[in-house]
């Protein structure tokens, strides 16, 4: 008997795809959304790029990375009462909370995600002019970092790729 | 729809996924894994058993850091045993969905 059944294609449609990804912020809340998106796309085998400028740099910086925080203040999505929001101690319960939520959706803390894309073959790339503006050493930052690089080098690497700013 | 895998009738989607979970043994997984260009070595069945006990026990595939976390395999490994992707690949080779976690 002969049949003729699907096999899944799995590498022909990502040929030469490409993602390059801004991070600036340095919000627990948005330090995540980078670091989902360039985990997922290393599982679709998408050669990924991350370049930490400016806030972003909480992200890599060992001595922060690990103690992100939260604020209400100046979100209007929290639904928050603005007078409310910048209560002594508003923020480091906030802070918790979501720290909270994450961890109830099995998504790791930002070291340990960024081991995890690294890992994956992910490229950690730090911005050249925050580096000298911040007074920092190559020490200071995770060791998973692969350069300190500037712009022009950043649009070397991002050459033909995707980029996302966040 | 039924299909012929290593002279066994089973079903699968139509991406080629086996449906049900029963319809797979290793010599299937050895079939799929050939599809896709694998040569299946006891490594590779390692993590299809973890994948598949997991499976049965949670109702969904698991996402790569949960074979990391859970399963105790390396990421690199994952990604030289099943390149490009992994998740998408180990899943396949072990008869289960898909995963559809993000992390």
């Amino acid at each position: 008997m002969t049949t003729s059944r699907p096999v899944p294609t799995f590498d022909d449609d990502i040929a030469d795809r490409k993602l390059c990804i801004i991070c600036s912020k340095g919000s627990l809340d948005m330090a995540y959304p980078g670091l989902i998106l360039a985990n997922a796309a290393l599982g679709e085998g998408i050669e990924t790029h991350l370049f930490f400028t400016f806030w972003g740099f909480e992200i890599i910086n060992k001595k922060t990375m690990g103690n992100l925080q939260f604020t209400a203040v100046g979100n209007p999505a929290t639904h928050m009462p603005a007078a409310l929001a910048g209560l002594p101690g508003m923020q480091a319960m906030a802070t918790r909370m979501m720290r909270k939520q994450i961890a109830s959706l099995d998504v790791p803390p930002v070291p340990e995600f960024l081991r995890l894309i690294t890992d994956a073959g992910g490229h950690l790339w730090a911005c050249r002019m925050s580096f000298d503006m911040m007074k920092l050493s190559e020490d200071d930052l995770f060791d998973g970092v692969e350069g300190v690089i500037g712009a022009t080098e950043f649009m070397e690497i991002s050459a033909g790729a995707q980029t996302l700013f966040v | 729809m039924l299909v012929t895998i290593a002279g066994r009738h089973v079903n699968v989607n139509e991406e080629g996924f086996l449906t049900e979970f029963d319809d797979w043994d290793e010599t299937i997984a050895a079939a799929l894994a050939s599809d896709i260009g694998i040569a299946l070595t006891e490594e590779h069945l390692a993590v299809v058993r973890f994948v598949r006990d997991d499976y049965q026990a949670q109702s969904t595939s698991p996402t790569l850091r949960r074979i990391r976390t859970t399963g105790g395999f390396d990421t690199k490994r994952l990604f030289v045993l099943f390149p490009k992707k992994p998740a998408k690949k180990i899943a396949y080779v072990s008869g289960v969905p898909k995963p559809i976690g993000c992390v």
